[in-house]
């Protein structure tokens, strides 16, 4: 699967400030029924986003106008926990998020991010905090320099491993490399 | 391998090492056994299909079908059809991806069909030392057996179609050492929440945790599968036990498990797999299991739960805890005891193999649950279904006013059609107690299948122990 490369964004921030929000809420398990990748973005917190009989809750942030075009997720501590879903990522990413930043992330949902061009930015408490109390914010990630730039200029770095960051500046897929490695892998199958 | 004593998990991952992790990139992991169902698999297939690859091991892959299926008898077997079209679409495109790469399928009127975690250790597919791999985060279950076992996400499903690999960090090792007897009206799924209640629901994240101590090893294999099958709401990558004689009468003369000569050979290796005795754990906690009551969730996540005696906590200042007590319509102090219940869930891969039916049967037994409640019960697989039926377990439900069902993941998560309502009250022996987990606006209280029989006998949140 192409992905497209992901080296600088600039947005405004979507907040959603709860701690554990699981891939249960993202996209409901009754969206699962698809057998493609494609749509799913207009299901993303289909619970809170929507009234039973289907019409938006105004209350709830993505419905909000100031929300429409923000391509960076701000979210509480142990985000996408649950269930491994890779639904959980594909309804973002059609959404339009490129970007979630946490304290923590689930390890899936983590994983499937990547593979998606999604990208996760872990902070520490204060800035995930500013973050928080400051919705709307306009700020830069850098995937080369590995920092997210506050709107005042402060950069703080993140943390991305070299392989996923190789793979993101590039829009590379990961399953290439796994195939590179076909004799490495026969040569383990005559071992084992 | 001669050198520093290792632990089980440490031991699994070398052997499977096609490539070491390094600075740059992450190993590159052998899978051995890849279980594959409707829900996870279709975009991956897909995946192949658009890039011409085939499945390069198509006998270490098994499909099956669970998520989204019906569980009444008419629309599994014949007489009607398939209710929801969207689950008849992804059963019917399994059923095509399956044919067409080669890879041996255990269809919705198979006789071996079921959860797909209660069927590879039934199967005796699930063995100690293997690598084993699915689109579904309960895959942990597996590791019962002492296996690695972990969920993926669906283009990692796709992954280990291509190659038979995954590539991963390494995670971190993460020993819960658990000490005392059980006491009666306390099960493994009791334990499990306390573990979840100590560790949090992020406790256990970039771990693999181990389960160990005597209170493990007195557990047969159905209440280590319980354990397991929870590491991953504790946040955990996998949980695992170590294999012993427990683990290898279990797995002895099951279908797929090695035979004869095989089958000493298999043991050799097994024998081997057990932590060494001086080897390190990145982190330890410990937990006194003598000292568990049954417990029960009172929110919107696994960590937040409490003994069934006990009242709600209080967490001022938290607006996530507020907001899962206002979605449970619950308050802080009072006590969860006697809450009214709607509709009791017996089933999932937590609790659904032939030992959860038998406890919950036992209370059952010469009683009627609650009039108005509603009772699903869904055995793991349909060969617990055929057993329980031989030892008449379907009569004691049946009698009981509850529904006897096909196989299948169900209610757990409301995909194919059997959800609670809105705003009712289920106690449910499955695995997450997430806001709409089973239907929008359904409010889940998780607990023992013991548990849940009590509430569907009185009707209210009881305590086993009261009507045993």
């Amino acid at each position: 699967m192409p992905i497209e490369p992901f080296t600088i964004l600039t947005s405004r921030t979507v907040v959603l400030p709860g701690a554990n929000i699981d891939t249960d809420q993202i996209i409901p398990a009754r969206f699962l029924t698809t057998t493609t990748r494609a749509g799913l973005g207009e299901h993303l917190f289909a619970d809170w986003r929507y009234l039973p009989d289907g019409t938006p809750r105004s209350d709830f942030v993505l419905n909000r106008p100031e929300a429409h075009g923000c391509r960076i997720l701000v979210a509480g501590g142990n985000f996408g926990c649950g269930s491994s879903r890779e639904h959980a990522p594909w309804a973002l990413a059609d959404y339009g998020f490129r970007a979630v930043i946490s304290t923590e992330l689930a390890d899936i949902f983590r994983s499937n991010c990547l593979k998606n061009g999604l990208l996760p930015v872990i902070v520490d408490e204060p800035t995930s905090a500013w973050l928080i109390e400051h919705p709307g914010a306009q700020v830069t990630l850098d995937v080369l320099a590995g920092t997210l730039t506050l709107p005042r200029g402060a950069a703080v770095p993140f943390a991305l491993e070299a392989f996923a960051r190789h793979c993101l500046l590039r829009g590379l897929d990961e399953l290439d490399y796994l195939l590179e490695r076909r004799n490495e892998i026969e040569a383990f199958e005559r071992r084992a | 391998m001669a050198g520093a004593p290792q632990t089980l998990f440490d031991k699994v991952w070398r052997a499977h090492e096609v490539r070491p992790e390094s600075a740059d990139s992450p190993a590159v992991l052998y899978i051995d056994l890849h279980l594959i169902h409707e829900v996870t698999s279709p975009q991956a297939f897909t995946v192949l299909r658009e890039r011409g690859l085939s499945v390069r091991r198509p006998e270490r892959t098994l499909a099956t079908m669970d998520h989204s299926t019906p569980t009444l008898t008419a629309q599994v077997f014949g007489g009607a059809p398939i209710a929801l079209e969207a689950a008849r679409r992804q059963v019917r495109e399994l059923e095509a991806n399956c044919a067409e790469f080669g890879v041996e399928l255990l269809g919705l009127t198979h006789s071996e069909r079921g959860i797909v975690h209660i069927i590879g250790p039934e199967l005796g597919l699930t063995q100690p030392g293997k690598t084993i791999v699915c689109g579904d985060s309960h895959t942990s279950t597996h590791g019962a057996v002492g296996a690695l076992a972990f969920g993926i996400g669906t283009t990692e499903v796709g992954h280990v179609l291509a190659t038979q690999c995954l590539l991963q960090r390494k995670p971190r090792t993460l020993a819960v050492n658990l000490s005392g007897e059980l006491r009666a009206g306390v099960t493994a799924k009791d334990l499990i929440l306390a573990i979840i209640g100590r560790l949090g629901v992020s406790g256990g994240t970039g771990h693999v945790i181990e389960y160990r101590g005597d209170t493990i090893r007195a557990l047969d294999m159905d209440e280590r599968m319980t354990v397991c099958n929870m590491s991953i709401e504790a946040g955990a990558r996998a949980g695992m036990i170590a294999p012993d004689e427990t683990t290898y009468r279990y797995l002895e003369g099951r279908p797929r498990a090695p035979r004869g000569e095989a089958w000493e050979r298999a043991l050799e290796a097994w024998r081997a797999l057990p932590t060494d005795a001086l080897a390190r754990f990145d982190r330890e906690v410990e937990l006194d299991a003598a000292a568990v009551e049954p417990m029960i969730t009172y929110g919107t996540n696994p960590g937040m739960v409490i003994p069934i005696g006990g009242a709600i906590p209080q967490r001022c200042g938290d607006a996530a805890f507020s907001q899962a007590l206002a979605y449970m319509g619950l308050a802080p102090g009072e006590p969860i005891r006697d809450r009214p219940v709607n509709v009791v869930f017996l089933g999932s891969c937590t609790n659904a193999r032939l030992s959860d039916l038998r406890s919950a049967a036992r209370l059952l037994r010469g009683r009627r649950i609650a009039p108005g409640l509603r009772m699903l019960v869904v055995p793991g697989s349909q060969q617990v279904k055929r057993q329980a039926e031989a030892e008449g377990l379907d009569r004691v439900f049946l009698e009981a006013g509850a529904e006897w069902r096909e196989s299948g993941c169900s209610m757990c998560l409301g995909m194919n059609g059997d959800v609670v309502g809105r705003g009712e009250y289920a106690v449910s022996t499955s695995n997450r107690n997430f806001e709409g987990r089973q239907g929008s606006g359904a409010r889940t209280l998780l607990a023992s299948p013991l548990t849940a029989a009590a509430c569907a006998v009185r009707g209210r949140v009881t305590d086993p122990r009261e009507l045993m």
